[in-house]
């Protein structure tokens, strides 16, 4: 079944394409796999009847962009637009290639909540309206989609992309009232050592295979401090102390820029709750600078600029 | 080859046993999933897990692991010399392993363990541990080990393999270091008259409930330049973030780094996993790349597992179908997908051209 919204990006890519209005599109083609599905970049008109959208599209596809040359158009949900306007703001793609095909969102499917809701292998799934229809060991379950929401999207409330050329649909209502930091003040309401503990605790397991960084749009350093040789900074065993130093300063390299879309957590192969050390610095960033990543476009993030009237004068 | 029947009393009890003559790793839960480690004192053996997240691979060869160990203090006796890091290689029994790891280790083997070169880490690691594997009666839908050269009670690299059964399990003891596992465990009731027909049967069941695929039939059939200058690898690489996750996921994959690590007056050399996904791990010191780009390493990967092993080692793929890298990539890279295309791809004639 292809909903509006498919046929619509489909319409917009395959005229994008065949009027070379750009040179390719980036979207996203069905999944091999349950829940998921691939990004691909398609050059023909023809191949845009392969593009789909549905609430398993959750990677960032603004990580495709740094050092493309080419006119590209992208299917870009409202997290996905943010961090193009953080691109745009930090040079790492030029407006004027870019064609932006806004996709409402109402949110995806995390398929570690479907596998936990089914109580093991999910063999099949697809979306009806508000429901994922899951296959399992025990057979179909139909799972309210809120229910099984990533927790990134369950408090999004830039649902619809804050910058696009064309939208691929009606815009969707935006989340009101949302309390986007229960979890942050969780952490923040705990004795110096029971919150190393807890840091401790989200750490344990991590494989250090980069998967969380690999999918996050703002890490496209050409090499990454934990891969520079010259000096090494940072160990490269599951030594403690160099995990914690990834995990850390790479949450610090995210400040101002972070807009939880959620890729980062959403790739990790062993489940480690990454966002935890970014939303700090988001909520953060929101009180003492009230800053929002990626909704302002052409502003420079906090951390990234100086004013003559900052409040402290450490640097005067 | 015998045939046992054990109850999971007897199982219990046997574990126990075993913790007198061998350390014990079994799968462990940890967050939503299981990884091998070994099995704490008082712990009973949990075999829920359909599989582990990480293969079995890390208690051969771990994560990162010490080689060598080195001192610079000169009060030392034996200061700046690299000695031998300090290694237990006393017997192991490794519990409730899936046949597609297990028979990982025989995919490895010819890597670590050959003529010219023995990994004395790796080969010492192995040698000292028995395996006890748990067949799959209810493989999951990216299982597909039987198309990749194995199968749900496949044997292959198992000392013991135990099928549930009834109340109980039938233990297929393999090996005599199955035997002498199972002496120690103290497990000797033969199974009755019958669990022959009844693991046919069962496995015959298991077989057949493996619904995914991969295809390499054709694959040993063509060139590695036909296949290396295929038109699709860019397309195919596209989404690849080059992480690690499929490469650390998976049973066969071997690749190393080697770090020198120190901390005052004391060093360590250790190797750690790496992975042909990562820029650097080609980078030379000179700067230059060969593996330049996306593509290049992703076709790296497919061609190692699916097309250079094969030619090199007699046959097969290296890989043993356990589906981790299908399920744990995330943007969904599907070596079942790319085995199609390197399996169906037919070069346009080049006397054409
Ligand atoms: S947090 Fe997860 S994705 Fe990131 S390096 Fe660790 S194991 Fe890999
Ligand atoms: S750190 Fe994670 S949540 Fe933040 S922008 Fe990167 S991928 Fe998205
Ligand atoms: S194939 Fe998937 S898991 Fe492997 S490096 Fe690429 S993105 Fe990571
Ligand atoms: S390549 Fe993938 S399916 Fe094959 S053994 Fe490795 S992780 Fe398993």
């Amino acid at each position: 079944m292809t909903t509006q919204l498919t046929e619509n990006i489909r319409k917009i890519a395959a005229r994008l394409l065949s009027e070379k209005t750009v040179d390719a599109v980036i979207g996203f083609r069905e999944g091999s796999v349950p829940l998921m599905a691939e990004p691909v970049i398609i050059r023909d008109p023809k191949d845009a009847e392969g593009l789909v959208f549905d609430s398993f599209c959750g990677v960032n596809l603004a990580n495709y962009l740094p050092g493309r040359k080419e006119r590209i158009g992208i299917a870009a949900k409202g997290c996905d637009s943010r961090n193009i306007v953080t691109h745009l703001v930090e040079n790492q793609a030029k407006r004027e290639n870019l064609f932006i095909i806004g996709v409402p969102c109402t949110g995806m499917a995390d398929r570690r909540k479907v596998r936990k809701a089914l109580g093991g292998d999910v063999s099949s799934a697809r979306e009806e309206g508000d429901e994922i229809v899951a296959a399992g060991p025990a057979g179909e379950v139909r799972l309210a989609k809120k229910e099984v929401l990533q927790d990134n999207c369950k408090t999004c409330t830039h649902r619809n992309p804050v910058i696009s050329d064309e939208m691929a649909g009606e815009p969707v209502p935006e989340q009101e009232g949302v309390d986007r930091y229960a979890d942050v003040r969780a952490v923040e309401a705990l004795e110096n050592e029971a919150r190393w503990k807890h840091f401790e605790e989200i750490m344990s397991g991590c494989i250090r295979c980069y998967a969380c960084r690999n999918a996050c749009p703002l890490c496209y350093c050409p090499t990454c401090f934990v891969d520079d040789s010259k000096p090494q900074w940072v160990g490269k065993s599951l030594d403690k102390t160099d995990t914690r130093t990834f995990h850390f300063l790479r949450a610090f390299h995210c400040a101002g820029r972070c807009t939880d879309c959620g890729a980062c957590e959403r790739a990790c192969p062993v489940g480690i709750p990454v966002r935890q050390f970014t939303k700090k610095l988001l909520k953060d960033c929101e009180e003492l600078y009230g800053w929002e990543a990626g909704v302002l476009p052409g502003v420079r993030p906090p951390l990234d600029v100086f004013k003559l009237d900052d409040p402290q004068d450490f640097i005067r | 080859m015998r045939l046992l029947q054990l109850s999971h009393s007897d199982l219990t009890r046997g574990v126990e046993a075993l913790r007198k003559a061998f350390r014990v790793e079994a799968p462990l839960p940890e967050r939503d999933h299981f990884v091998f480690g070994p099995l704490p004192a008082g712990a009973a053996l949990d075999l829920s897990a359909a599989n582990t997240r990480l293969s079995a691979k890390s208690v051969i060869y771990p994560a990162s692991e010490k080689m060598l160990r080195v001192s610079l203090d000169p009060a030392k006796e034996d200061h700046h010399v690299y000695r031998e890091a300090d290694k237990d290689y006393s017997p192991r029994a490794v519990l409730g392993i899936r046949p597609c790891d297990a028979r990982a280790f025989t995919l490895v083997k010819p890597n670590f363990d050959n003529r010219e070169y023995r990994d004395p880490y790796w080969v010492r690691s192995y040698e000292c541990s028995t395996f006890v594997g748990l067949a799959c009666k209810s493989p999951c839908s990216t299982c597909f080990c039987t198309s990749a050269g194995g199968g749900p009670f496949d044997t292959a690299g198992l000392d013991v393999l135990l099928a549930e059964s009834g109340e109980g399990f039938i233990a297929q003891v393999l090996t005599e270091k199955g035997e002498a596992l199972a002496a120690a465990a103290g497990w000797s009731a033969a199974a009755p008259e019958g669990a022959e027909a009844a693991l046919s049967a069962m496995k015959a069941e298991a077989d057949a409930r493996i619904v995914s695929r991969i295809e390499t039939e054709k694959i040993p059939g063509k060139t590695i330049l036909s296949l290396f200058d295929a038109p699709f690898w860019d397309d195919a690489a596209f989404a690849c973030i080059n992480c690690g996750a499929c490469t650390y996921l998976c049973p066969t994959c071997w690749c190393f780094d080697i770090q020198d690590e120190a901390h005052e007056n004391e060093g360590v050399r250790m190797r750690n996993w790496d992975s042909c996904m990562f820029p650097l791990f080609t980078l030379h010191g000179s700067g230059h790349n060969p593996r330049p780009n996306k593509t290049a390493r992703v076709r790296q990967r497919f061609m190692h597992k699916l097309k250079y092993y094969g030619d090199k080692y007699g046959g097969g793929i290296h890989c043993t179908g356990c589906g981790r890298c299908v399920t744990h990539c995330p943007v969904n890279i599907d070596i079942r997908r790319i085995a199609s295309l390197m399996n169906g791809y037919e070069p346009d004639n080049a006397c054409a051209l």
